[in-house]
């Protein structure tokens, strides 16, 4: 099945691309006028921790299936399916380069996403990284903070979690972008759809005991980390200038 | 035969002077810090099963002994709580400081725990040589996954390079506690926020035999 999927997928990314343009400046034209945020702006607090406390509720349920998978799964199977859709989301991250005027990492993620698809059928095997071609992670939000979009108000949304205003949109096109998602065949779409959410989420286990002792207050801690992490992915990692002047002895 | 063994001590000392010479010489530039300490700790950690198994104690006996020397707590410590540093007293300061290297050591301790098949790559340091205060970068590489950047601050003291942030993809594990350091001394002035980070800390203490599983 994944084998044969590359030139579908393709189609389908031509033919995304042919809506896109207009909806993109449309999102720019409404959005451009805020201002780039600094600090933390969550005016709807109250409504987040509700949703934050509905997703611990559902992830006592998703997190013992993807430590079952974690444990269960040998290593080669979690990487082929990283792989798999790490590999198509790289055709997606080449049009946000393309977007964000990186064309040389547009070339190199796209370049990434041939190879992948046909000598590491299908995605499963990333030979691009071996042959040197690094692996870029863009997405539609951090293309509209390139653009110079604010971040808007910062919201925790059931299932998807933390996402400010501007990564909200930014997730929005992601999806619609997301050849999955477009799959006619239901059995086959859901399937795909969750055992990525599961392989996400069991990516993440490392990290959950670091946060459940490093937090005071989980919530604040994981909407901080977010939006720093947010920042950084849009400065494509570039350290922040020392901001401790006024903290320094 | 005694003055045989005698010579030959002092033959090994004087090599492990010359060793320790070598590592002191290489330790005028941050990068080489960095990576002499993150082999030397991963070397350890791949070889302890304890470890990997997720025996904390172990893991923070060995953060306190191969890392703590090259961390620089009071910048950490002011960084974290921010504007309000100024308001602490310097009794206040290493109280401050002292739990929260406490609560970090914890922290850092439990992410060896984790560690499993993952390979860090030096990325080539850019400073200049007259630098007092640079960002190390590194990468942590692992099979079917996206790397993790993780960067250092750095900073030169008489006595070497000391770290006084880390930053994980993208992350400042310190300043991620100012909004929460912020607002307790703002309800509770400096010594509420002592308090927080002492209670914390017992909590993760007690809690300990849980953790080893």
């Amino acid at each position: 099945m994944m084998i044969g999927k590359g030139g579908f997928v393709k189609q389908q990314i031509a033919q995304r691309l042919r809506r896109f343009v207009p909806v993109a400046s449309a999102l720019a034209l409404c959005c451009v006028a805020s201002a780039q945020a600094v600090e933390t702006q969550d005016p709807f607090e109250g409504f987040n921790r509700a949703m934050f406390s509905v997703n611990e509720g559902i992830d006592t349920v998703v997190k013992p299936v993807a430590k079952g998978y974690d444990e269960a799964a040998p290593l080669p199977v979690k990487a082929a399916v990283g792989n798999f859709f790490g590999n198509l989301y790289d055709a997606w991250t080449a049009v946000n380069d393309l977007l964000q005027g990186k064309p040389s990492d547009a070339a190199s993620d796209a370049g990434r996403f041939l190879v992948n698809t046909v000598v590491g059928i299908g995605g499963v095997f990333d030979v691009a990284s071996e042959m040197g071609m690094t692996k870029h992670s863009e997405d539609f939000g951090q293309t509209l903070g390139t653009w110079g979009v604010g971040e808007g108000p910062y919201f925790y949304w059931p299932i998807i979690g933390p996402r400010t205003t501007r990564d909200t949109f930014g997730w929005a096109v992601d999806s619609w972008a997301d050849p999955v998602w477009d799959l006619n065949d239901v059995p086959v779409r859901n399937t795909l759809v969750g055992v990525r959410f599961i392989d996400m989420r069991a990516s993440l286990l490392p990290a959950d005991r670091v946060v459940e002792e490093a937090a005071f207050d989980k919530y604040s801690y994981i909407r901080n980390a977010y939006l720093q992490y947010r920042r950084s992915q849009i400065r494509d990692g570039a350290p922040l200038p020392a901001d401790d002047a006024d903290s320094a002895e | 035969m005694k003055s045989l063994l005698a010579k030959f001590s002092a033959l090994c000392l004087g090599l492990s002077f010359l060793v320790a010479g070598s590592v002191l010489a290489q330790e005028s530039s941050p990068d080489a810090m960095i990576k002499r300490v993150t082999d030397e700790v991963l070397t350890i950690v791949r070889a302890d099963r304890d470890i990997q198994n997720g025996n904390t104690k172990k893991a923070i006996d060995l953060v306190e002994n191969k890392v703590l020397p090259y961390f620089n707590f009071q910048r950490m410590t002011a960084l974290a709580v921010g504007r309000d540093w100024n308001k602490a007293t310097p009794e206040q300061k290493k109280r401050l400081s002292d739990e929260f290297r406490t609560l970090l050591v914890r922290t850092y301790s439990n992410a060896l725990t984790s560690y499993r098949n993952q390979t860090v790559s030096y990325k080539p340091f850019k400073g200049q040589d007259s630098d007092t205060d640079v960002i190390v970068k590194t990468e942590i590489l692992q099979p079917g996954s996206k790397p993790v950047q993780l960067d250092y601050a750095v900073e030169k003291h008489s006595d070497g390079w000391k770290v006084y942030d880390v930053i994980v993809g993208g992350i400042s594990l310190v300043t991620n506690y100012r909004d929460t350091f912020r607002q307790e001394v703002s309800t509770s002035g400096i010594d509420g926020l002592i308090q927080m980070l002492v209670t914390k800390n017992r909590q993760l203490e007690s809690g300990k035999a849980a953790d080893r599983k």
